[in-house]
């Protein structure tokens, strides 16, 4: 589904990781692991695009145009709009799939007509991992999926990804809190030298 | 196509939910135009010659004042990275929120301008070409301000640096935008080239702009 060879990243002068390779396959997850500052989040930028990588190449395998859910550190929510017509902002770009669906995987079924800034940050959470459910895509690229959010919903998450993976679906995801998955590939940054 | 609807359905909805940075250019707009003729004194006289070109000013100035945040929101809380990393070039989705703020400001300001242009002593002839001349002119102000606004996205000041590097290019469309209200004779096609190339030039340089902040 998505094939790295020989990443690179800088960032500021100090290269972060070099030499990646990843060949990620429909049903695989990847975890990115490492400590603070150690460039999972750079990774993960640039799988998503949003970074070009200095050195290496990434091709996209899996047919079609990519398509791919990427997951930042920003929760990409709007206050003054409600819960359900945030989510059905990002699913009316994907062009298909169901709000409802995606807020009742995530548990906000019941506040689906409450403005989001009335949220917590475990539900506005939520509210950005709902795009995942609501609009099926077949990559995920997790960053942090779980931060703010509690044991269960975590549980939740795990699940979701779970099924996402049995369903030929692939993932990418840098977590702290170990998310119980079965993992076909583990990717441990922190170790290049500067 | 389905990237500039979406957003722009959502950022007119944003912008009538929160009423936010354009419902704040507007009241700015005529709450400028109501206090010129008590600063300046009723007469008609002393306002008749310089009311058109007041508004420009005032339309410019309330333009700057909501450009500024035009892309902030959708950098700081995520959203831009995630419009960035779809398929789409980035220019639609500047193209985007340039329409949803010219239809949440620049159309208002041209659809209340008469209503001002009368309170300034404008001749009654003259509202016409008046509102013609903001229907004309105010893409530009939105489209030219969209650049400077994506430009200073990862700067502190972001606003004063926009009004530094947008002022200028304002000064073309402040000139013909009240020349053409007067009815000067080509200063409305002038106006108008003006707001084509902006269409043609600004979209580009905005989007190169978000690129560069969403890879910093």
């Amino acid at each position: 589904m998505l094939e790295a060879r020989g990443l690179a990243c800088e960032r500021g002068g100090r290269v972060l990781f070099r030499g990646l390779d990843l060949a990620l396959a429909p049903g695989e997850a990847a975890l990115v692991t490492g400590p603070n500052g150690s460039g999972k989040s750079s990774l993960l930028r640039l799988l998503a695009g949003l970074l070009p990588p200095s050195a290496g190449s990434l091709s996209w395998t899996g047919g079609g145009e990519p398509d791919f859910h990427y997951v930042g550190h920003g929760d990409a929510v709007k206050p003054a709009l409600s819960v359900s017509r945030n989510l059905a902002f990002w699913v009316g770009l994907a062009g298909q799939g169901s709000v409802a669906a995606g807020l009742e995987a995530v548990g906000l079924s019941a506040l689906a007509d409450l403005p989001a800034r009335l949220l917590s940050a475990g539900q506005r959470r939520r509210l950005c991992l709902a795009r995942l459910f609501a609009a099926p895509a077949p990559l995920w690229l997790l960053d942090e999926p779980t931060a703010g959010l509690d044991e269960a919903a975590v549980a939740d998450m795990a699940r979701g990804l779970e099924a996402h993976l049995a369903g030929g679906g692939a993932a990418v995801v840098a977590s702290h809190v170990p998310l119980r998955v079965e993992a076909a590939h583990r990717i441990r940054l922190g170790a290049a030298a500067p | 196509m389905r990237l500039f609807l979406a957003l722009l359905g959502r950022d007119l909805a944003l912008a009538g939910r929160q009423g936010g940075e354009s419902g704040l250019a507007l009241l700015f707009f005529v709450l400028g135009a109501v206090l010129f003729p008590l600063g300046l004194g009723p007469d008609p006289g002393t306002l008749a010659g310089v009311g058109s070109g007041l508004l420009w000013v005032i339309a410019l100035l309330a333009a700057l004042l909501s450009l500024e945040r035009l892309f902030r929101a959708d950098w700081e809380d995520g959203t831009l990275d995630l419009l960035a990393a779809r398929p789409e070039p980035l220019v639609t989705v500047v193209l985007s929120k340039c329409a949803a703020h010219w239809l949440a400001t620049g159309l208002p300001m041209a659809v209340i301008a008469p209503l001002l242009g009368s309170m300034l002593a404008v001749p009654g002839a003259h509202l016409g070409l008046l509102a013609l001349s903001f229907l004309v002119g105010t893409p530009a102000l939105t489209l030219i301000g969209a650049a400077g606004a994506a430009l200073t996205l990862g700067a502190r000041l972001g606003g004063v640096l926009t009004a530094i590097l947008v002022l200028p290019l304002y000064i073309p469309v402040l000139i013909f935008g009240a020349a053409a209200a007067e009815g000067r004779e080509g200063a409305l096609a002038l106006l108008a080239a003006l707001s084509l190339a902006a269409l043609a030039l600004a979209p580009a340089a905005a989007a190169a702009a978000l690129r560069h902040a969403v890879e910093q």
